[in-house]
């Protein structure tokens, strides 16, 4: 790649502007229409099951409303042939049979049908889940924060935990609009989100510390900028190399790996747009100088005799 | 800060340059890299030969002895059931039968079941699923083994089951209760006896009047005072009382114990459902995993793990009892009255087998106790000879409430009275049963019994040919991502980018080496962690070379190279360790798949730094380390 040059900085209000307005809009969506959190988190049953031939869905329908499913969702799985099934929690009602019973109403009335899997969580399960998933993101951002603040200064921490935030912010807005399923393993492809994005995040970060060290005169958005242009070959092949196997996933890895990769893929994407235009941005914001990064540099050299 | 930094990077041969001459790497640097090359290589080697499914043969009361003749004669059951063998072999353990496939093997079990043990009879054999190893004898011999797959892969059962602990603790407040009654009489001290002892989690005792219970606190203090018990006088029902709580600590004891016993419980039971290798695991406070790879039948699986029971050896009453310790209980058509106390519980019993007196050849059940049963049982019937022994069948039935909660309630049965001929210690056995009760009471005794009751939570199954899928679509979606980038890698980069190929093929054999030794088990979302371990790794050489393509603008081709891996090293660093973090914080909230996926993660980042810098460096110098460069081909 031939050495860039491009103002990044120079366009960092309207990214502002974008930024602001995919996370005003994640935040309502994930507020007002909620994730469509899948059995992991909200307990209730789960059936998998094959066909031979394409299924009949409105006889599956009727077959489980005969069983006494009368809320349960059919609904066609990535084939026409499969089928899943979705029973919601239900109060005062005994959950570990919901699977048996389904599959014995569906072997009376559907020839050829086959349990693929089946899936029954208790309430209580799913109600830590929710807990532990939250808390563990929290804690996810806060050992990042505290890491950043040892290795470089707070106002890095500040811009890479923002960078991190708006990136899971961001995926679960997309989850919460598209109504995509959000389940442990999609939960689990957010913090890898953050992980990912953080790689990012301080290789940027890492190179504007060094440039601000090494360049004498010029000011922050210059430098910055000229960080920025420097890494972009780097940023670009790796983002490009981990959506290459995302990709990958996304094709070929079936439908119950689907809703992973596509976390992963929004989050790899939104966090290489934040590792430029989230963290450098917040630096400029909260006007980073020389000295901010010189200073600490210094008292250690004091320390050593 | 800085002095940090320094020590990092010496850790991985950088900044040798002031000393030595440039990119070369002392002798025993290379071999470091190729022993650590080679045993990954070896280790992860055991993956291609992926293990059979296997039925297990072994006799449990058989009278015929598993030899080749038995071999071949179930060989030939199998194939009349239109079920191929692959292979058979007698092991220590029985019979090894080879099948090939999952669907083959639940098929062989049931026409081995069919034709081994006949209905009606003592169950002559155990046929559990099983998958046989074809690791070669010399990989086996120095640990290899292939990575385990998860049920998401080999199809199976998962189960989680909730204890409940309190009951475990509430059970052990009852056993005290009773002692302290015992020593209350003694003394001769009169305690008011209306409503329960324990009551809200402790032992509440009230007295009539302060002088009595001030005796009475005395005494207790002897046998429940610190670091065990909490014990202090407090007002009981408005009278002069005193309570004794178990502390914290001991109820966490109590609580593992009962967690504890309960898995052993489980561990037994899963045999019976036969899978030779299931998983049985504490989760959390208060859970236990259970992972039935194989096995397909879901209402099976549960009816077994389901029959959560208990027994209790009682005395028969005697004529001097009290009617208040006394309870009644229909047997065999009449009403039999037994002690309340208990001698001991079904968790004090290892073994119950049914067998024959040697003398009168009629059926019987030989009992073994561990040695605090055996002791409470010698003291209980040591002075009873003569009279009845009962033992009592508890069995937990989910009631639900109006509320909508499920509440366990036990359900008692008394299903033996049998007269104590002798003083019994830990091993002693019941007569006067038919074959019939002796083979059913011998069942309950070991199918074991719980510390505290339990219920299923959560229930996964995943079909056959679903995990079979999940295999196939993971392997090529490894594959294809894999293969996308060692492509994109030297078009690139040229040269280097041949380096980081050949890097991160070795990050993939030292990956796979390093979960197989660890006996990670192998996920979906574990495969995830690999394909994406696969598109990150790449990220060391990339920070690396377009470092080395910067430095080149500046330097010379060797100082280029040295400059390169020693600047973007830090950068490495900073950038895997927090990414460690979010893996680790991973492991600490999941189980099974997520877990999984977190451990490919974890052990992907540090298997990565090795490979991207330590072993493409080693390659760039064997390549560009002892000549003139003029230029680079990066």
């Amino acid at each position: 790649m031939p050495a860039t040059n491009f103002n990044f900085m120079g366009a960092r209000r309207m990214a502002a502007a974008v930024s602001g307005v995919l996370l005003v809009a994640s935040v309502l969506a994930v507020a007002f229409a909620g994730l469509n959190r899948g059995l992991d988190f909200t307990g209730g049953a789960l059936v998998e099951v094959g066909f031979a031939e394409a299924a009949d869905l409105p006889s599956v329908r009727e077959a489980l409303a005969g069983a006494g499913f009368d809320n349960a969702v059919a609904q066609n799985f990535g084939a026409q042939t499969e089928v899943l099934i979705r029973v919601p929690p239900q109060a005062g009602r005994d959950q570990s049979t919901v699977g048996d019973r389904i599959m014995a109403a569906l072997a009376a009335t559907q020839p050829g049908v086959a349990l693929r899997r089946s899936e029954v969580v208790g309430p209580s399960v799913g109600e830590e889940l929710t807990e532990q998933g939250g808390i563990a993101m929290l804690v996810a951002l806060v050992a990042v924060m505290v890491y950043i603040m040892f290795r470089f200064t707070g106002k890095f921490a500040v811009g890479a935990v923002a960078a991190l935030a708006h990136d899971v912010v961001v995926t679960l807005g997309a989850f919460a609009v598209f109504r995509w399923t959000f389940n442990l393993a999609e939960l689990a492809a957010v913090l890898a989100v953050i992980g990912y994005s953080l790689n990012d995040t301080i290789v940027v970060s890492d190179r504007i510390r060094e440039n601000f060290r090494i360049v004498r005169r010029g000011k922050p958005v210059d430098i910055v900028n000229r960080s920025l242009n420097e890494t972009l070959g780097r940023t670009l092949v790796t983002s490009l190399t981990t959506l290459l196997v995302l990709v990958a996933l996304l094709l070929a890895g079936g439908e119950q790996i689907r809703g992973f990769a596509t976390a992963l893929t929004i989050g790899v994407v939104v966090g290489t747009y934040s590792s430029i235009y989230v963290s450098a941005s917040m630096l400029l914001a909260m006007r980073v100088t020389k000295e901010d990064l010189v200073l600490p540099e210094k008292e250690a050299a004091e320390e050593v005799p | 800060m800085a002095d940090r930094g320094v020590v990092g990077a010496n850790l991985f041969g950088a900044q040798q340059a002031a000393r030595g001459p440039l990119n070369r790497y002392p002798l025993w640097r290379y071999a470091l890299i190729a022993g650590i090359v080679a045993l990954g290589l070896l280790y992860a080697a055991p993956n291609l030969y992926p293990p059979d499914y296997a039925l297990q043969v072994s006799a449990d009361n058989a009278t015929r002895p598993v030899d080749d003749a038995f071999l071949a004669e179930a060989a030939a059951t199998l194939d009349a059931a239109g079920v191929a063998v692959v292979g058979a072999e007698l092991t220590g353990r029985g019979a090894l039968l080879r099948v090939a496939s999952n669907d083959d093997q639940l098929r062989g079990r049931a026409a081995l079941d069919a034709a081994l043990n006949p209905a009606g009879d003592v169950r002559g054999f155990v046929i559990a699923l099983n998958l046989a190893s074809t690791t070669p004898a010399w990989l086996d011999g120095i640990g290899g083994k292939p990575m385990a797959k998860g049920l998401d892969l080999s199809g199976g059962i998962h189960f989680v089951l909730e204890v409940d602990v309190d009951s475990a603790v509430g059970k052990r407040l009852e056993d005290e209760a009773d002692n302290i009654r015992a020593r209350l009489r003694e003394a001769r001290l009169r305690y008011v006896r209306a409503g329960g002892m324990v009551r809200e989690g402790a032992i509440r005792i009230g007295f009539n009047d302060a002088t009595d219970r001030d005796a009475a606190l005395a005494l207790l203090k002897e046998d429940y005072a610190a670091p065990n018990y909490v014990t202090a006088a407090a007002e009981v029902d408005g009278r002069p009382g005193a309570v004794v709580e178990v502390d914290a600590a001991q109820v966490e004891e109590i609580e593992d114990y009962a967690i504890a016993q309960n898995m052993v419980s489980l561990r037994n039971r899963v045999d019976e459902i036969g899978v030779s290798e299931p998983l049985v695991q504490r989760l959390g406070r208060d859970r236990i995993v259970v992972d039935l790879p194989g096995v397909q039948d879901a209402s099976e699986a549960k009816r077994i793990l389901d029959k959560f029971a208990n027994l209790e050896f009682h005395l028969a009453a005697k004529a001097d009892d009290r009617p208040s310790e006394l309870e009644e209980m229909p047997y065999e058509g009449r009403t039999r009255r037994i002690q309340r106390s208990i001698i001991v519980t079904g968790d004090r019993v290892t073994n119950a087998v049914q067998g024959y007196d040697p003398q009168t050849s009629l059926p019987q059940v030989n009992i073994t106790l561990d040695s605090i049963g055996g002791e409470r049982m010698h003291d209980a019937t040591a002075p009873n000879i003569g009279h009845s022994m009962a033992i009592v069948f508890v069995e937990q039935q989910p009631v639900k409430q109006a509320d909508g909660s499920v509440v366990l309630r036990n359900d008692r049965r008394l299903i033996s009275v049998a007269t104590i001929q002798a003083a019994l210690g830990y091993s002693f056995r019941i007569t006067g049963l038919s074959a019939r009760e002796a083979q059913e009471l011998a069942l309950l005794l070991r199918a074991g019994a719980l510390a505290a009751p339990m219920r299923i939570v959560e229930e996964r199954t995943v079909g056959a040919s679903l995990g079979e899928e999940n295999i196939e679509r993971g392997m090529y979606s490894v594959a294809a991502g894999f293969a996308l980038v060692l492509l994109f890698m030297p078009l690139y980069y040229k040269v280097f980018g041949l380096v980081a190929d050949l890097a991160l093929t070795l990050n993939l054999v030292i990956l796979v080496a390093v979960m197989s030794l660890l006996g990670a088990t192998l996920t979906l979302p574990g495969i995830a962690g690999i394909v994406l371990t696969v598109g990150m790794a790449v990220d060391a050489n990339v920070l690396i070379f377009s470092r080395i393509r910067e430095e080149l603008k500046r330097l010379p081709p060797q100082r280029a190279i040295q400059a390169g891996y020693d600047r973007a090293f830090l950068t490495i660093l900073d950038a895997n360790v927090t990414t460690l973090f979010v893996a680790l914080i991973l492991l600490s909230i999941g189980t099974g798949p997520v877990a999984g996926f977190a451990v490919t993660l974890a052990i992907g980042i540090v298997t990565s730094m090795f490979t991207a810098i330590m072993g493409s460096r080693a390659v760039v110098n064997l390549i560009y380390g002892r000549r003139r460069v003029a230029a680079l081909a990066i």
